[in-house]
């Protein structure tokens, strides 16, 4: 029975919308603002695995190239946000989400 | 089984057991790793996909620099500290992700099904993926260096910024009085030692011979005070000449 599956797109976009949803998950429980970018992180990764699904299901190159500026979007994204993190937990290493404010002024 | 099934069987469940993960790990460093697992799935489900030159940036952009970058930061804060994850300070706000984690992944299910997980788009509006002839890497740098030439340039000035952003924001500007430079404690410490000296000086005894002396005699001399209280180390600088005359006293009290 296991031999007549076939993998169709399908799955991987189901794939996607699991991770996005774990991801989206964890960024609302975790208050750590470290875990909560990691979370981001992994929601964006869903997004590219469907978008290079898309790619293959229309046979079309948008899909791919749209990946490469994720990837460059998620990386110039990442550098900020750290820096921000660190301004932040640098004045008070237990900080979380709740504190975020701290770098008002 | 065929070995497509297999690559994705188990991809898919590194991947989903990375996510988890990430989202219940209690220490962050252990979370960074299961980001990498997750990354790393994704990567195997590119090749899968036949999208070869995003799997290799895939797990040089992501597991190499970003999880690298938040490991070095967990590690530069010293925020590697598992928190207690049992502690809910909102009442309910875990019901409610939940909740709403599902209702999301079940909506884009929906979404999908609703058009029997098949793309509705126009086929290969902007350009064939794959003639059979040319490798993925070829067509996508084609794509990237004609169509989004502009938009590629554009994330140059982005990444221009990103890093010019992280330098203005990270930056610490200290205040005068918080300087601290690398050789204070021992400059203060050596201060100290000359006013003992000079102070033993005016109350009539000389100073004990090693006071000026080099660095090995200097370091023999931090031993005594670090070790003993002050009448013991006095008797010690009158009795002996000098860091030879320590040595002894050091190891008897070892």
């Amino acid at each position: 029975m296991i031999a007549a599956l076939e993998v169709t797109p399908a799955w991987y976009l189901v794939l996607g919308a699991l991770i996005f949803g774990i991801g989206a998950v964890g960024l609302l429980i975790r208050r750590n603002p470290l875990v909560m970018f990691m979370c981001v992180e992994l929601m964006l990764n869903a997004v590219t695995l469907t978008f290079v699904t898309f790619s293959r299901m229309l046979n079309d190159v948008g899909g791919q190239s749209i990946v490469v500026f994720v990837l460059v979007v998620a990386a110039a994204e990442v550098v900020v946000g750290l820096a921000i993190i660190v301004a932040l937990l640098r004045k008070r290493p237990e900080a979380t989400a709740d504190d975020l404010a701290l770098l008002e002024g | 089984m065929t070995m497509e099934l297999f690559v994705f069987a188990v991809a898919a469940v590194v991947c989903l057991g990375g996510a988890i993960g990430v989202v219940a790990s209690r220490n962050p460093v252990h979370a960074a790793l299961s980001l990498v697992a997750t990354l790393f799935g994704i990567a195997v489900l590119f090749i899968a996909e036949e999208a070869n030159f995003l799997a290799a940036v895939q797990v040089i952009v992501y597991a190499g620099a970003i999880v690298v970058l938040f490991l070095f930061v967990i590690m530069f804060l010293g925020v590697d500290r598992a928190e207690n994850l049992r502690v809910e300070p909102l009442t309910g706000q875990r019901l409610a992700a939940g909740i709403l984690g599902i209702g999301v992944t079940a909506l884009v299910i929906a979404a999908l099904a609703n058009t029997s997980f098949e793309a509705t788009g126009v086929k290969s509006s902007v350009g064939e993926l794959s003639d059979g002839s040319r490798p993925d890497i070829s067509v996508l740098s084609e794509a990237l260096f004609t169509r989004y030439v502009f938009a590629f340039e554009i994330t140059s000035v982005l990444l221009v910024i990103a890093v010019v952003g992280a330098v203005l924001l990270a930056r610490h500007v200290r205040k005068a009085d918080e300087i601290v430079d690398a050789g204070q404690a021992e400059r203060a410490e050596e201060v100290e030692e000359r006013i003992a000296a000079a102070e033993a000086k005016a109350s009539g005894r000389r100073p004990p011979a090693h006071t000026y002396a080099s660095g090995e005699q200097m370091e023999a001399s931090d031993d005594v005070s670090a070790s003993g209280d002050e009448a013991e180390q006095r008797s010690r600088f009158e009795g002996a000449g000098g860091a030879e005359g320590l040595e002894p006293a050091d190891k008897a009290k070892a």
